[in-house]
């Protein structure tokens, strides 16, 4: 692996060398490294690219890293990785995607993960998406994520993308059974001309299912983004949906909840704000011997914290 | 230490020109606990404002140690040494208390040293050294967070603007020692402004202003008393105690 392809993986999954458990490492389209456990397999799919996570019942404690880097110019590729976990589970997956775009030619990733989760499982899955390179080709991600939580389960997804991609359409989709739970944190920045779509569409089929989808997002100078939550309430269920957004420069942001209530026992909220920085932030950081600029770079850096 | 000389601010209004400060002279001496104090609307804030630079003056000229700085920016004043406790102090989604104390103290501060600052001001640092300076605390908490980032930068000139505002009685007790403390110091000035009598009382000089003017200057033995005559009510007030007095018999 060079160094660049070494700052990928440190900016994807803080992995500064092999991680301990579970990993499968794709780099520029091929298996850069793979390691299973006693209780996580990994199997390449042979119709279409990605793999198979299989994650036997009662796994606990155990994390599982794949992530990808791209370093060479103009590789474009779909993977589908799906993963199959089973009851009593307990564990930690942290994904992600560096590209590295030296040249003239578009580097495009598209995941596809689809998850199965089992009943009376918790899962957390962290995703960061990071761009680089001054190469003229653009830095292309589109990820969907497909989710089904079982009855009493727990997933807790945080994602989050923060410089260098310059154009990203996200999709997550989920559904969720009796009494489970889904926490969805995503925290987004676009500078220059970059663009982010991002859409969630939760069903809550289950009796008792919650879900609070979160966004957080700081757009800057020419760029643009539209964040739509969708939560359908289709049994007594709670939801909740926020978008919270620092709008800086010539950007655009757009923000399009929707919740709709199919049960009279559902309970469901949205809530969206879009703003400039509060002057009276920036002035009191200037107070305490900070310049404007460093100001106002403390109030981005924690919003996305 | 700090010198206003013949200080004017105005601001456009729908009426016209509405001047908020008029021709205001005032000297803090070096190492002065002094307590700036007033009926509402008065210009009080306005003035600390334009001491740490938030608003400039109309005219005027502001020296702090010698060095004319009418025309420095917020952020060189506070270089310079000069720090403001807001008012109402501003909330941050996203930035933890221990982050904001450790910009105040300039940026190194231990974890240890901010728990230091939060307890001076009557804060169990545990509880609140990880929380962020949002909505989720209360107005007296932010406050006192507030005091702390002040005791965390500890420079030369001090301006709290009502910090008495929203906090309860046993927190006013811990603000009145910690007043004293950054007091006895004694290397440092501190101008407050203030309407509570027990911060007055500490005060090495209380200054009343009013509609835009300096009213009063002096020791709290010739001022006081003449503010708390002021206290005695208004005239409509006066006529319902009379009237609830006369129906009382």
């Amino acid at each position: 692996m060079d160094d660049i392809q070494k700052i990928l993986l440190e900016q994807v999954a803080d992995l500064h060398e092999v991680p301990a458990g579970a990993y499968n490492i794709r780099a520029n389209g091929g298996m850069a490294g793979r390691n299973t456990t006693a209780n996580i397999d990994i199997v390449t799919k042979e119709d279409k690219p990605g793999i198979d996570i299989y994650i036997k019942p009662g796994t606990k404690k155990e994390s599982l890293h794949i992530p990808v880097i791209i370093s060479e110019s103009g590789i474009k590729e779909t993977v589908y990785n799906d993963f199959h976990i089973g009851d009593d589970c307990d564990v930690t997956i942290i994904a992600g995607c560096g590209i590295h775009n030296g040249g003239k030619d578009d580097s495009e990733h598209s995941g596809i993960h689809s998850f199965f989760v089992g009943k009376n499982s918790k899962v957390k899955y962290v995703e960061k998406h990071y761009g680089r390179g001054e190469g003229t080709g653009e830095r292309i991600m589109n990820p969907t994520t497909y989710v089904e939580v079982g009855e009493n389960s727990y997933v807790e997804m945080e994602t989050a993308q923060i410089k260098g991609i310059d154009s990203t359409d996200r999709l997550t989709e989920a559904k969720l059974c009796d009494g489970a739970k889904l926490v969805v944190s995503e925290k987004l920045m676009t500078h220059g001309k970059q663009y982010a779509k991002t859409t969630f569409n939760v069903d809550l089929d289950g009796v008792g299912s919650s879900a609070n989808v979160v966004s957080r997002s700081v757009a800057k100078e020419d760029s643009r983004q539209l964040f739509i939550s969708k939560i359908n309430g289709n049994n007594k269920c709670a939801g909740h949906t926020e978008c919270d957004a620092i709008i800086m420069d010539d950007a655009k942001i757009s923000a399009v909840p929707e919740i709709t209530a199919n049960h009279l026992e559902a309970e469901l909220i949205h809530e969206a704000a879009i703003g400039k920085i509060a002057g009276e932030q920036i002035i009191k950081l200037m107070t305490l011997g900070l310049t404007e600029e460093e100001a106002e770079a403390e109030i981005v850096n924690g919003f996305l914290k | 230490m700090l010198e206003l000389r013949d200080i004017t601010f105005s601001v456009e209004s729908e009426k016209g020109e509405k001047t908020i400060l008029k021709n205001v002279n005032l000297t803090i001496d070096d190492r002065k606990f002094v307590a700036i104090t007033g009926p509402n609307g008065g210009g009080k804030s306005t003035l600390a404002k334009i001491i740490v630079g938030i608003e400039k003056p109309t005219s005027g000229k502001i020296f702090f140690n010698g060095v004319d700085i009418t025309d420095k920016s917020i952020t060189e004043r506070a270089q310079m040494g000069i720090s403001f406790a807001f008012q109402q102090p501003v909330r941050f989604k996203g930035i933890k208390v221990k982050d904001l104390l450790k910009l105040a103290a300039g940026g190194k501060m231990s974890v240890s040293g901010a728990c230091d600052y939060l307890s001076e001001v009557g804060l169990c640092a545990r509880d609140y050294i990880n929380r962020d300076v949002d909505g989720s605390l209360s107005g007296g908490e932010l406050k006192r967070i507030e005091i702390a980032t002040i005791i965390a930068r500890d420079t030369e000139l001090s301006v709290f603007d009502e910090p008495e505002a929203g906090i309860d009685l046993w927190s006013f007790n811990n603000l009145i020692k910690v007043f004293e403390k950054m007091h006895s110091k004694g290397d440092r000035s501190i101008i407050i402004i203030s309407h509570q009598e027990r911060i007055l009382n500490i005060a090495d000089e209380i200054i009343v202003v009013s509609a835009g003017n300096i009213d009063a200057v002096g020791k709290k033995d010739d001022i006081l008393p003449e503010l708390l005559k002021g206290t005695e009510g208004c005239k409509f007030y006066k006529k319902a105690e009379a009237v609830t007095a006369s129906t009382d018999k």
